[in-house]
């Protein structure tokens, strides 16, 4: 894919996400810094995957990470989960360093996720699937949970109405009591967005929430990305492959390429860098 | 036209959230708790106690205790004979140290104890997963058993080894011991299992029971959005290991009343609840009840009516029934990994269309 | 360490290594089909009896199901032929090796069962599936093997030698059967020619890739359920093996499947994935046991530790070194 054609793509699309924010509510809010993430180097074996990578994300921004295959990026996500600790290097979350916590320790930090192949719980109903990512703000004890009637049915029934919210957000109602097993992939996605927002993060990361998808999958896709950030003011960190997408709804995009960060800044500065078009055109690293 | 949901409109969350939701269920649940409390206790006699009740009521304990463990949570068991075990040596314990304690009591604080135990050889599953775990609660079958054998301190230094379980009353019943009538035993394992499965019930319903199904789907991504994995994991070994213990005091004190730890409580035990579940639907509370009818009525059916009936050598039924119980596990793991219990809601939903399935 | 010059201390370690190579022997066979098939053969046990049963069978000449077929049809009968030399002593060589390779071409007809009744329908499930319906399999095969050959305890003398060996006794003053000798020999034997088979044949670099990667095997023309079924034989072999080996030392009965229990732990300590990892957990096993029975068990807590020590040390290493001794460590992703 020649620069030519990146930016034709990212044009057309970007025309119309821009309708789309016509429309929006609110005007946007970009605030303080977030999320700091520095000098982080991550090894396994011999392999560095990430190689001395910082960036910043800031209060309200959709922040886009991109790179060819293999580039580190997934890794990065797993880092700010904490799945991964890396051997160098921190990751500052609203002013506190997130060191060595655990992943269910950073997610109530109010951190949430999507994967890139997707993780939904196939043994559950689409509800039940977003019900757990309300998990981290039930309660009640087990005793409570035994007795069922009272205290464990009314935070149940409570939680229950801020999932029901999600659900008609992303409008799907029909399929709540579906097992996401039979769902086909593009629903599955958007229920697994579902169960990350049910969550109420700050810091929602997304891991190529389109890849896969067709046209019309990916403009629905999109719109609830950008109506989730405009709406709730949901800081959103996505990795995504699809330019024209990156391009149209990131506000600043980190560049990454075999585990070292090479470019940062707007799309157009991004797009102007050399080192990028060269990532991308393939030139031979020497 | 009897089965229909038709009609029947939910107008709150509470009501959509019900074990019941459609009406023609609920009666039949309560027709059939009904006739289980009140009538049959008038005419269940020693046999149908023995070898049909009472092992049907402490195994589906059982079997709900592995199902939470196994088929919620997703950890794989080999340890249930040693589990049962402890809960049945600690009933012993307690009823011959402490006399004046009530029989319900000591089944729950047997099933307490066996908690504790089964926490401990949980600790390994923070570390290793699937058939790694099944090999680590195999170290807890045989360890306990043979402690069990070994340390007199267990068995209060009984020449024979075995353990036998005094005589205890309840409202003037004897409970446990050689008086003790069938109707009265019968009615104090049924209310333990009628309580303990509603208690699971609504377990696996709520925030615990979610965060179990997460760690069994999915592990890592269970534990990204936030689920514990430890205290998940343990909380899993702890309940699981509280009704298994239940079942192996209930097991040795009110069913076989006499108890030797390599007999009783052998590995084949574990894998006899494994199958009940199996067979019955892992993940679901009702195929906990019918894997452990199906698998105390097998051998009956098999003696009934093959031997007795139908006149087959009984090494030859023996052997046969061997073959089909491995068979009909291969074929339900191959044909509905969920069960009978998986069944019997295919069957509800056609019957909930029939006669207009589309 | 006063006990290293305790001559009782290496009877017991040469006791417990020779022991240690019959597990090694069921643990081959579950290592095989495990890194082929990703299948954690639970029947390997089952399958090694069922294996001793059919040679004993074989070589009595015991007609199949003769207690099915006599109270089905009211008959007699119960050889179907007579064997060859004197009744009471050990058959001719011929006939041992001739009864041998029916009962291989019987344990390849079974693998070949296996893979179309069990496998096949199975392919793509999750490994605990799989397991459990090992479980199932080794029930079929336990109640088949009773049905066709009966439950009762059975000799097996394919003239290996027995008794104490001579030579070690007068060299070392050591007590040690010829027959854990020749096992050693055997599993020496297996275990080489296991490794020329999938280092230098087509099959065995096929099975390879396989074990490397199913779904890339499959690309270039590898037909899986062939390889499953080559496993599965191969297995079958192994399970013969360790069934004769058993078999003549403490008789054929059901006891032998419990040893597939064993090689369990076996297989923590030396990683599913690796051959000489099972013979070498398995010679750490068995040389365990019986050293921490005859040391710390009998006379500190009342012996028959053998009956866990396995399981509990395999826990050890599972909390530990998740991967066993020769594993590779899994770095997990999403």
């Amino acid at each position: 894919m020649s620069s030519q054609t990146v930016a034709e793509a990212a044009g057309t699309d970007r025309e119309y996400a821009h309708q789309e924010i016509d429309h929006g509510l609110n005007p946007r809010r970009i605030g303080d810094v977030v999320m700091e993430v520095k000098n982080i180097t991550q090894r396994f074996g011999g392999v560095t995957a990430i190689k001395d990578v910082s960036f910043d994300i800031l209060e309200g921004e959709v922040r886009a990470i991109i790179g060819p295959n293999g580039a580190g990026k997934s890794s990065m996500l797993n880092v700010i989960n904490g799945f991964y600790h890396p051997q160098e290097g921190e990751v500052w979350f609203h002013g506190k360093k997130l060191g060595n916590l655990k992943p269910h320790q950073i997610a109530r930090q109010g951190i949430a996720r999507t994967f890139q192949n997707i993780a939904l719980f196939h043994g559950m109903s689409t509800l039940d699937n977003i019900m757990t990512g309300r998990l981290t703000k039930m309660h009640r004890n087990i005793f409570w949970q035994a007795l069922w009637s009272g205290p464990a049915e009314r935070e149940e029934i409570a939680h229950r109405e801020k999932v029901e919210q999600v659900i008609d957000f992303l409008e799907i109602q029909a399929i709540r009591k579906t097992p996401v097993g039979r769902l086909p992939y593009g629903l599955q996605k958007r229920v697994e967005l579902g169960r990350a927002l049910a969550a109420e993060p700050t810091l929602l990361l997304l891991d190529e929430p389109m890849a896969g998808m067709n046209v019309e999958e990916k403009q629905d896709m999109c719109r609830f990305i950008l109506d989730m950030n405009d709406e709730f003011g949901t800081t959103i960190a996505l990795i995504e492959h699809d330019m024209g997408v990156v391009m149209d709804i990131a506000d600043r995009v980190v560049v990454l390429d075999y585990g070292k960060k090479i470019g940062d800044g707007t799309p157009d500065e991004v797009r102007g860098n050399q080192d990028v078009i060269d990532a991308y055109l393939g030139v031979s690293h020497d | 036209m009897l089965y229909r949901e038709a009609g029947e409109f939910k107008t709150s969350y509470q009501a959509d959230l019900a074990t019941f939701p459609i009406r023609f269920d609920l009666w039949g649940f309560w027709s059939v708790i009904a006739v289980a409390a009140l009538v049959v206790p008038f005419f269940v006699n020693d046999y149908w106690e023995q070898a049909i009740f009472l092992p049907f009521f402490i195994y589906a304990l059982a079997a709900l205790g592995l199902n939470i463990l196994t088929g919620y949570c997703g950890q794989l068991s080999l340890g249930t004979g040693g589990f049962m075990a402890v809960g049945a040596y600690a009933s012993y314990k307690l009823m011959t140290s402490f006399p004046g304690l009530d029989m319900i009591s000591i089944v729950l604080i047997s099933g307490a104890i066996t908690a504790a135990v089964g926490v401990f050889f949980g600790l390994p599953s923070l570390r290793i997963k699937g058939f790694y775990l099944a090999v680590a609660t195999l170290a807890a079958q045989f360890f306990l058993i043979w402690m069990f054998n070994k340390w007199g301190w267990f068995y209060n230094y009984s020449a024979t080894g075995m353990i036998a379980a005094p005589e205890r009353t309840m409202f003037g019943f004897a409970i446990t011991g050689p008086y003790s009538k069938p109707a009265v035993t019968y009615l104090f394992c049924f209310a333990f299992l009628f309580v303990f499965a509603w208690v699971a019930r609504n377990l696996v319903r709520g925030r615990i029971g979610r965060s179990w199904m997460a760690i069994r789907d999915m592990d890592i991504a269970a534990e990204i959005i936030g689920v514990n994995p430890l205290m998940s994991k343990l909380s899993a070994f702890a309940v699981s290991s509280f009704y298994i213990g239940m079942a192996g005091a209930l097991y040795f004190a009110l069913w076989k009343g006499a108890a030797e730890g390599t007999e009783a409580f052998p590995i084949e035990l574990s894998f006899r609840v494994l199958f009940m579940i199996i067979i019955g639907g892992l993940g679901s509370i009702l195929g906990s009840l019918i894997g452990a009818a199906f698998i105390v009525l097998l051998p009956v059916v098999f003696k009934v009516l093959f031997v007795e009936y139908w006149g087959w050598p009984t090494d030859i039924a023996t052997h046969v029934q061997v073959i089909l119980l491995g068979a009909l596990i291969i074929g339900f793991l191959i044909a509905e990994p969920h069960g009978i219990a998986a069944l019997w809601r295919t069957a509800k939903e056609k019957l909930r269309l029939w006669p207009f399935p589309h | 360490m006063g006990f290293l010059t305790d001559a009782f201390f290496y009877e017991v370690l040469v006791a417990g290594l020779l022991a240690g190579v019959m597990y090694s022997l069921v643990a081959l066979g579950f290592v095989l089909i495990f890194k082929a098939s990703g299948v954690f053969n639970f029947a390997q046990g089952v399958l090694a009896l069922f294996a001793a049963l059919s040679l004993v069978g074989f070589m009595s000449g015991q007609l199949p199901f003769a207690h099915v077929i006599n109270w089905l049809l009211g008959t007699q009968w119960h050889h179907w032929y007579a064997p060859p030399g004197v009744e009471g002593e050990v058959p001719p060589f011929w006939f041992v090796l001739f009864c041998i390779a029916l009962t291989t071409v019987l344990m390849i007809a079974l693998a070949w069962v296996v893979v179309r009744v069990v496998l096949r329908p199975l392919v793509n499930q999750e490994g605990i599936i799989l397991f459990m319906a090992t479980i199932g399999l080794a029930f079929v095969l336990e109640g088949v093997g009773d049905l066709m050959w009966g439950a009762n305890v059975k000799k097996l003398d394919i003239g290996l030698p027995a008794g104490p060996s001579d030579m070690i006794i007068d060299a070392t003053g050591m007590f040690v059967e010829k027959i854990e000798i020749s096992a050693a020999v055997v599993a020496i034997i297996l275990v080489i020619a296991l490794m020329l088979f999938s280092q230098y044949t087509k099959m065995g670099r096929a099975l390879r890739a396989v074990a490397d990667d199913h779904q890339a095997a499959l690309s270039v023309g590898i037909k899986l359920e062939t390889i499953w079924w080559v496993v599965w034989s191969v297995a079958g072999i192994v399970a013969l093996v360790a069934g004769i080996m058993w078999g003549a030392k403490s008789g054929v009965q059901f006891s032998l499947s419990l040893i597939a229990l064993k090689a369990l732990p076996v297989l923590i300590l030396g990683g599913f994935t690796s051959i000489p990892g099972a013979i070498i957990g398995g010679l750490i096993i068995g040389a365990g046991e019986k050293l921490f029975d005859f040391y710390i068990g009998v006379p500190f807590l009342g012996g028959a530790t053998e009956n866990w020590f396995a399981y509990v040390l395999a826990l050890g290493f599972l909390v530990f070194r998740p991967q066993g001794l020769f594993g590779e460590k899994i770095i997990e992703r999403v």
